[in-house]
């Protein structure tokens, strides 16, 4: 968050230049009140609702929105649609977010690095970089997930596994640029160890592009995880996720289509909005444009 | 341009190389390595693999496993399914025309709108269509895949009854007409991506070709708008798409495995969670090293490609 810092006085950070470019951008602060709905929903919803999400009540089976209190419709086994779309949401959001942070770490480590030291270190870790990113990411997701048993930690650290790569580029240009700057020089002539320069005088440089990454790869990682859950391999229920409630909903899709509909707007959504502030950050923070 | 080809070449080598490596730690450093869905066969006991391990080399330094399974790679022996013990190149290979002429098809669609989506664009700037076709772009990126082709099912089979819902063809019906009406939803479904990322990059290529010094010289010539922008202007911006269509290859691989779920596509998607379900292990390594290969190849040729269309790499 430097760069929003370093734009403004001490405590006035929210009239930088900065925060009133992000605050012109409509389709970001659409994001974000859209996200912040969401979050909200997700998090006191499931307390306001009538029915719990795994409440099983089978003379209620296939009940179509808005019949009674179940505002979004039930499932086949008679569970309300909507307490578990919220649920969903915290199992989704939580993963997305949790692998977000974790993929973020591991791109940084490895792009700091590989552009600071350069050389024979440099070079095998931006080839190891494209060595992941030859693979299609869902192949690699689903090997590993069939593989290990996907609690919903393991599914985290799956989803940062295979989408670290395009943080570890981004930084990685980014740190080789700064390299040799000034005040990366001077940092050496005062004698301070490479690790220092790298993390306490390089990093906080290149926090824009990271910052505009780290969003885009929540709007990924959403996506991943409801893919691999979708397809079986992600979260397990009885535990809900936007993913796995759509796992099943395409043989139901004749006579409650509802039940396909619904969650996968929720993603769509959700997505939608985490690319809609990245589009902001990006340019509130001056990220040249080299991703779509 | 030997150079060049050289030097591409190497590099491609090299990433093989990475990627055999990573392929093959993911085979080996999970719990239970290649044996684990025997583990779970109670006609297994521990002795039984033990023995195994020892028969199939497994107890041998990492490192002389690795090479062992490369060199067989490199000989085409790719080992045998688990299901039916056919060749697992075999297995594949029954399955790789029809994930070709999907993701072909869809990539074509995706060219053909996402170009001209891009080109109006960048020659429209900040018109009502620039903005929407960016929003829409945004909208579409965030469409999880398996939805959309739910939501095409559910309105033109189920509700329209316009187009079938699944499978590659009728079975007993095998005319052109009757191939190209199932493959119509599943395409299109694949494409919207593509489109989305293919109208964003052209509208960019578009906007850089336009400000060159060439365009200026040609419309100082006289010629028509039209005529500068068709000739100058979208040849040259076409020249990075070629790239772009080469590191788009994984996420089309991607698309088309969920895209052949939805739609019983009978590709190398399905094969892949099918091999999945069995725990088929040999074909899952299998496909997993041959869609890299499939990603690193079309890079090459995709480079090559602007090379050979590009004088400036050509001939410099």
């Amino acid at each position: 968050m430097t760069a929003l810092v370093a734009n403004a006085g001490p405590s006035r950070w929210w009239r930088s230049r900065t925060m009133r470019r992000f605050t012109s951008h409509h389709l970001a602060l659409l994001g974000v009140v859209m996200i912040t709905l969401l979050t909200l929903a997700c998090v006191f919803g499931p307390h306001l609702l009538p029915y719990d999400s795994l409440y099983i009540d089978l003379r209620a089976r296939f009940s179509p929105p808005l019949t009674g209190y179940h505002y979004l419709g039930t499932d086949p086994l008679g569970r309300d649609v909507a307490a578990r779309l919220l649920m969903a949401g915290r199992t989704s959001l939580l993963v997305a977010f949790s692998a977000m942070l974790l993929s973020t770490m591991i791109g940084t480590l490895v792009g700091v690095i590989a552009g600071y030291r350069g050389g024979w270190i440099g070079a095998a870790l931006m080839r190891t970089v494209d060595g992941f990113l030859s693979f299609p990411s869902i192949f690699l997701l689903l090997a590993l997930a069939a593989a290990l048993k996907p609690s919903p930690a393991m599914v985290t650290v799956i989803v940062a596994v295979t989408s670290w790569m395009e943080v570890a580029r981004i930084v990685e240009a980014e740190v080789r640029s700064l390299r040799e700057r000034e005040f990366v020089l001077a940092g050496r002539m005062l004698g301070l160890s490479g690790a220092h320069i790298m993390f306490r005088e390089i990093l906080p440089n290149a926090m824009g592009p990271i910052i505009v990454a780290a969003t885009l790869t929540v709007a990924h990682a959403i996506l991943l995880e409801a893919y691999i859950s979708f397809l079986g391999y992600g979260i397990q229920p009885p535990l809900p996720s936007w993913g796995n409630m759509l796992e099943g909903a395409q043989q139901y899709l004749d006579s409650a289509p509802w039940l396909a509909i619904i969650p996968g707007a929720a993603i769509t959504i959700a997505v939608t909005s985490f690319n809609f502030i990245g589009d902001g950050l990006r340019d509130a923070l001056d990220v040249r444009d080299d991703r779509v | 341009m030997r150079g060049f080809l050289l030097n591409r070449l190497s590099q491609s080598l090299i990433l093989l190389l990475i990627v055999s490596v990573i392929g093959f730690l993911v085979l080996n450093l999970l719990p239970g390595g290649p044996l684990a869905q025997f583990g779970l066969d109670p006609g297994m006991t521990q002795d039984d693999l033990e023995r195994l391990k020892e028969q199939l080399g497994l107890n041998r330094p990492l490192l002389i496993q690795y090479f062992d399974w490369a060199w067989r790679l490199l000989q085409g022996d790719w080992g045998h399914s688990f299901r039916d013990g056919a060749p697992v190149l075999a297995v594949i290979g029954r399955h790789v025309p029809a994930t070709l002429l999907l993701m072909g098809t869809s990539t074509a669609i995706a060219i053909a709108i996402g170009t001209w989506i891009g080109i109006r664009g960048a020659t429209h700037r900040y018109s009502v269509f620039d903005y929407m076709a960016t929003v829409g772009a945004m909208v579409a990126l965030s469409i999880p895949t398996f939805w959309f082709g739910l939501v095409g099912i559910y309105i033109f089979s189920l509700q329209l009854g316009w187009l079938p819902a699944g499978n590659m063809y009728t079975i007993g019906d095998g005319s052109v007409l009757n191939y190209l009406h199932h493959l119509i939803m599943p395409s299109i479904v694949l494409s919207l991506v593509h489109v989305a990322i293919w109208s964003r990059y052209m509208r960019t290529a578009t906007l850089d070709a336009i400000s060159q010094d060439f365009v200026k010289t040609a419309r100082a010539k006289g010629l028509s708008e039209r005529r500068v922008i068709m000739k100058h202007v979208v040849g040259n911006a076409l020249l990075p798409m070629i790239t772009l269509a080469g590191v788009q290859l994984p996420s089309i691989l991607t698309g088309a495995l969920v895209t052949e779920t939805v739609f019983t596509w009978p590709g190398m998607g399905r094969l892949f969670l099918d091999s999945l379900g069995y725990s088929d292990y040999p074909v899952v390594m299998g496909l997993l090293m041959f869609s890299a290969i499939l990603v690193i190849l079309g890079n090459l040729i995709a480079d090559i490609a602007v090379a050979i269309v590009d004088p400036r790499i050509r001939l410099g």
